[in-house]
């Protein structure tokens, strides 16, 4: 059922409406919303399956609009991870649930789920992980909980939350050489804060918009949550519903704001005036342009996760080690974010050019980006990665540190040994001759 | 209805996220037993050893920030933790305590004032606290909010909600 046309409406409003038990969504007022699609993962996963059957429920909503993915501690690093992967297979065995993916067939869930289709325009995706948001990036709503939450959602199709408040992301210019998604939300979260976008739901568009291509906005939309937001939503246009039907989806008109839409407040960013930025540690909101930090070393190059793992990156790491070594002392992890990424990349020669760069390429997984195996830090070491936080420990020990920057950024750093302005990669690193 | 409890006092600064609350190494592990031996092990790994059962904590902004894991929740409840009073806090985080029945009062200037080692009073009914002839007032809790928690948690409301369907 569609809900009740309302003026005045952002486009979380109008999605929320859509979805809403009664049809109407306007800010502050809670809601029941139905999802198209509830994903869970293999961290997430076992804690909701075994509340599931604590809440006495039998067999979930609609076992064809649940996604499970082992994407976390897959492939099972220990006995304990591959039992709640084996506890996840066995909850869709169960339960009649054809979309389980597992290493060899899958990926990483949000960049996964985009690709098998089950996202678009005007969507509601709930999932047990806080980037459920990258959904976003597609004009449709990804919105995060914990495993009881998605529990009473697997048994009861529906779930309660609060309509959120708007903020409006204008973009505007087209970005200049090394420049890219990660950029725009390091900028945004860097001036709003880590909880700035709090009860809040982010909306990109702007005519800025047609400079940023699908991948681009999802790794935008990856880090609405580390801006505290409740949810992010791009405007779709006509990029996005290529991107659909190049997924194989039914074309569906893209949801637009109301042009009487409220909101909390609109902030405005010139693509064209922002440089590579790098976030410090410990916090997503500590960015600053890549020049301020020239020359602080690495130990790590971390490249990959549900916000930086894309086509789009692989190629930006290519084109800078292609006929580059990774430098003496620094080790390079390149993790795909999905299956079909990886096969993609092998196909266009880029594992071979970071192979022969002295990277290491990993099969698709959350891995290390969540500290959970694949490349953990050793106390005292530094890493520069592509993912989404850089809490104190994120990737390992208490003692080591994470810095977040977009694939040309990390890419040059390999080669470096230290971060650097990618634009000097050239100059300051001759190829090699083939 | 529910008793009012007392608790001694643990603080702790802003934006104290998932990942130090519960690292992500421990994530592969369910049993509370389990997980609340690593509570705040990434902030500070004395924790554990300090927390007794019936403690609160009072924290500062963007408490629960980050990952969603609910292990954090679990984590916390099995060191021993009541309530936690705070500036603010995140809401996934804030769900997730609501779902097993941890109360989060918001209150920054209860958060503000608590000092650790000191005993404080949790007032559910009320969604208040005290300390010392102190008292402070939460921010108010929603209508589903105060459903779950009377229901005890949120499966036992999904539990009643089926039970009442069939």
């Amino acid at each position: 059922m569609r809900g009740k046309a309302v003026t005045g409406c952002t486009i979380t409003q109008k999605i929320l409406a859509a979805h809403a038990v009664g049809g109407t969504a306007e800010a502050g007022q809670i809601v029941t919303i139905r999802p198209d699609v509830v994903l869970l993962n293999d961290v997430s996963g076992p804690l909701a399956f075994e509340q599931f059957d604590a809440m006495g429920a039998t067999a979930p909503f609609d076992p064809e609009r649940i996604v499970l993915v082992a994407d976390h501690f897959a492939p099972a690093p220990d006995v304990t991870a591959a039992g709640a992967i084996a506890m996840t297979r066995g909850f869709a065995a169960r339960h009649g649930i054809r979309h389980f993916y597992e290493p060899g067939r899958g990926g990483i869930e949000h960049t996964l789920l985009a690709e098998l289709g089950m996202v678009g325009h005007g969507g509601i995706v709930f999932g047990a992980d806080s980037h459920t948001c990258t959904a976003g990036a597609f004009n449709a709503l990804g919105i995060g909980f914990g495993s009881t939450d998605l529990a009473a959602a697997l048994a009861m199709g529906q779930l309660w939350m609060r309509v959120p408040e708007s903020i409006r992301v204008e973009l505007s210019g087209v970005p200049g050489a090394y420049v890219t998604g990660k950029d725009v939300i390091l900028e945004l979260i860097r001036r709003i804060g880590s909880d700035g976008a709090a009860d809040a739901a982010l909306e990109f568009g702007g005519p800025g918009l047609a400079a940023l291509p699908v991948d681009a906005r999802m790794a935008i939309a990856n880090m609405a949550v580390e801006a505290g937001a409740d949810t992010c939503v791009f405007e779709g246009d006509a990029l996005s519903a290529a991107d659909m039907a190049a997924r194989g989806m039914a074309p569906v008109a893209a949801v637009a704001a109301d042009a009487g839409a409220t909101y909390r407040a609109g902030i405005a960013i010139d693509l064209g005036a922002l440089q590579p930025m790098v976030a410090r540690p410990p916090s997503p909101a500590s960015g600053v342009p890549v020049t301020a930090l020239r020359g602080q070393r690495v130990d790590q190059v971390y490249v990959g996760n549900c916000s930086n793992g894309t086509m789009t990156d692989l190629r930006q790491v290519a084109e800078i080690l292609r006929g580059r070594q990774v430098a003496p002392g620094v080790r390079m992890i390149v993790v795909p974010a999905t299956q079909k990424i990886w096969r993609q990349a092998l196909a266009e020669g880029l594992l071979e050019v970071f192979a022969a760069a002295g990277a290491a390429v990993s099969t698709p997984t959350c891995g290390a980006c969540f500290g959970g195996h694949m490349g953990i830090l050793a106390a005292g070491e530094t890493a520069i990665a592509t993912t989404n936080r850089n809490y104190r420990g994120r990737m390992g020990h208490p003692e080591s540190q994470v810095f977040l920057a977009n694939a040309w950024v990390a890419a040059a750093a390999a080669v470096a040994g230290e971060i650097v302005p990618p634009d000097e990669i050239a100059t300051r690193f001759a190829l090699e001759a083939a | 209805m529910s008793t009012p409890f007392q608790g001694r006092i643990h603080r702790f600064g802003d934006e104290v996220n998932t990942d130090v609350i519960l690292p992500g190494r421990y994530l592969s592990l369910r049993r509370p037993e389990e997980l609340g031996r690593h509570c705040m092990e990434g902030l500070d790994p004395d924790f554990v050893n300090r927390v007794r059962p019936g403690d609160i904590l009072a924290v500062g902004r963007n408490f629960g920030c980050g990952s969603s894991r609910e292990h954090a929740v679990i984590a916390l409840k099995a060191a021993g933790i009541t309530a936690i009073v705070a500036v603010s806090a995140a809401r996934i985080f804030f769900r997730n305590a609501v779902n097993l029945g941890l109360p989060v009062i918001t209150c920054p200037d209860a958060a503000a004032a608590l000092r650790e080692g000191e005993e404080a009073r949790i007032d559910l009914d009320t969604n208040s606290v005290a300390q010392g002839g102190r008292t402070w007032e939460g921010a108010a809790l929603g209508d589903e909010v105060r459903a779950i928690l009377a229901a005890g948690g949120l499966v036992q409301r999904v539990r009643q909600a089926l039970a009442n369907a069939a």
